[in-house]
């Protein structure tokens, strides 16, 4: 019970896979720009992973340990194929609006990364919690990232109106800097910030010395 | 020809996938701590780019896209869908390819690159490159300016952070900003100035 607690809480800030593992950056952030596409890309995330983390789970005693990565690969690109088409069915504006992003959650290495790190050696239903748990942590941080850049950037959330726009007899200038890519670089380093003046534990050791001993990160 | 340079001019500039994208992060933030290896990563990029995207544009030509069959007699058919499983499995095989032939013919070149080969297949920078390639229905040729246009673009900003890490470590830095947190906002910076090339016509 404690165990399955933990699987599910821990990621949520202690453990955050974005903040503390800089996993799965990449292909998300892009798509922060409007609360929307990030609620519907964190739900796209999230039955990848419950999905390729509960099949693995399942596999994990018959799964020949040389091929595994390569298993691994097939069941997350075809739960992504699967959430693709379902998109391109039900939403296609939304599909459009979040293009190849979707397509790049196989290389998302939240994906992989507890595929191998967890669901290899763990009973399913415990995987499965795990999965939600990572899957809740990195929506959190994609979904405060784009509740920002909206706000400031549009004045709307979820496109309605919040801050009424100058050009529309308001008081609010929308500041455009915060729908292009650098403010996400920028509120996602102040967000580790914040998390890490929280939770010193979390602070790197200086620079110099980490050089001694690299830390190899997979993509 | 113009043409093509433009089509690399952006790549490169203007829709940088590191920058602008924020594709490939994972490896750009680890492997940006020194110089030297961030160029050794780089020409490995520019490399596996500038091959996977003009293969993956014929794969999507001949085989996936709606009546690609047509050559075989078979044009009703449409494997568009396939897409994302073939292109991975394509990255797959060519590092894999690309890392025995080096092994035999470069060994030197090998030695450089070898341990960054395998970490590509799983780098979305690599995708999503491919992807990008077919939204914007590129032709064979212009896939392959873009797909090295890409490459070059993802070592240049690699690279430079890489350098600008290396003169950070003289600065005292916050506590909880030491390590991810100023790397981020160095690469918002960046990206900033990326963004402001993109308002030169040329």
């Amino acid at each position: 019970m404690i165990r399955a607690r933990r699987a599910l809480l821990a990621p949520l800030i202690d453990e955050n896979p974005v903040t503390l593992h800089i996993l799965g950056i990449c292909s998300a952030v892009a798509i922060t720009n409007s609360v929307y596409s990030a609620l519907v890309m964190s739900l796209a995330v999230i039955s990848v992973l419950a999905f390729s983390n509960v099949t693995i789970s399942m596999m994990r005693r018959q799964l020949p340990s040389s091929v595994r990565l390569i298993v691994q690969m097939t069941v997350i690109a075809s739960g992504v194929i699967v959430v693709d088409e379902l998109l391109q069915a039900f939403a296609p504006e939304t599909a459009r609006t979040l293009s190849v992003f979707v397509g790049l959650i196989i290389t998302n290495c939240i994906v992989l990364g507890r595929a191998e790190a967890f669901a290899a050696q763990n009973r399913v239903g415990v995987s499965f919690l795990d999965a939600i748990g990572n899957g809740i942590g990195y929506s959190l941080i994609l979904i405060s990232v784009a509740v920002i850049r909206e706000l400031f950037g549009t004045g709307t959330l979820l496109d309605v109106q919040i801050l009424k726009p100058v050009s529309e007899g308001g008081w609010f200038e929308p500041n455009g800097l915060f729908q292009l890519a650098p403010s996400a670089f920028f509120i996602i380093g102040f967000i580790i910030w914040g998390i890490r003046s929280l939770k010193p534990q979390q602070v790197e050791q200086a620079e110099f010395e980490s050089i001694v001993a690299p830390e190899l990160g997979g993509d | 020809m113009e043409q093509l340079a433009a089509i690399f001019a952006r790549a490169v500039f203007v829709e940088n996938l590191a920058l602008a994208f924020f594709l490939g992060m994972c490896t750009f933030l680890a492997i940006s701590k020194q110089i030297k290896t961030a160029i050794g990563l780089g020409a490995a990029v520019i490399l596996v780019e500038g091959i996977t995207v003009p293969v993956n544009n014929l794969i999507y030509t001949y085989l996936l896209r709606d009546g690609a069959l047509a050559w075989a007699g078979l044009g009703h058919l449409d494997f568009s869908y396939l897409g994302l499983i073939s292109y991975i499995g394509v990255i797959a095989a060519m590092v894999q390819i690309l890392e025995m032939m080096l092994k035999r013919f470069f060994p030197a070149l090998y030695q450089a690159l070898g341990t960054f080969l395998p970490l590509l297949t799983v780098n979305c920078a690599i995708l999503g490159a491919s992807l990008f390639m077919v939204q914007r229905d590129y032709s064979f040729v212009e896939s392959a300016a873009y797909g090295f246009g890409v490459g070059v673009g993802w070592a240049l900003a690699l690279v430079m952070l890489a350098g600008l890490r290396e003169k950070m470590k003289y600065s005292e830095i916050p506590q909880g900003l030491q390590g991810l947190g100023i790397v981020f906002i160095t690469t918002g910076l960046m990206s900033m100035a990326f963004i402001s090339i993109a308002r030169i016509e040329l």
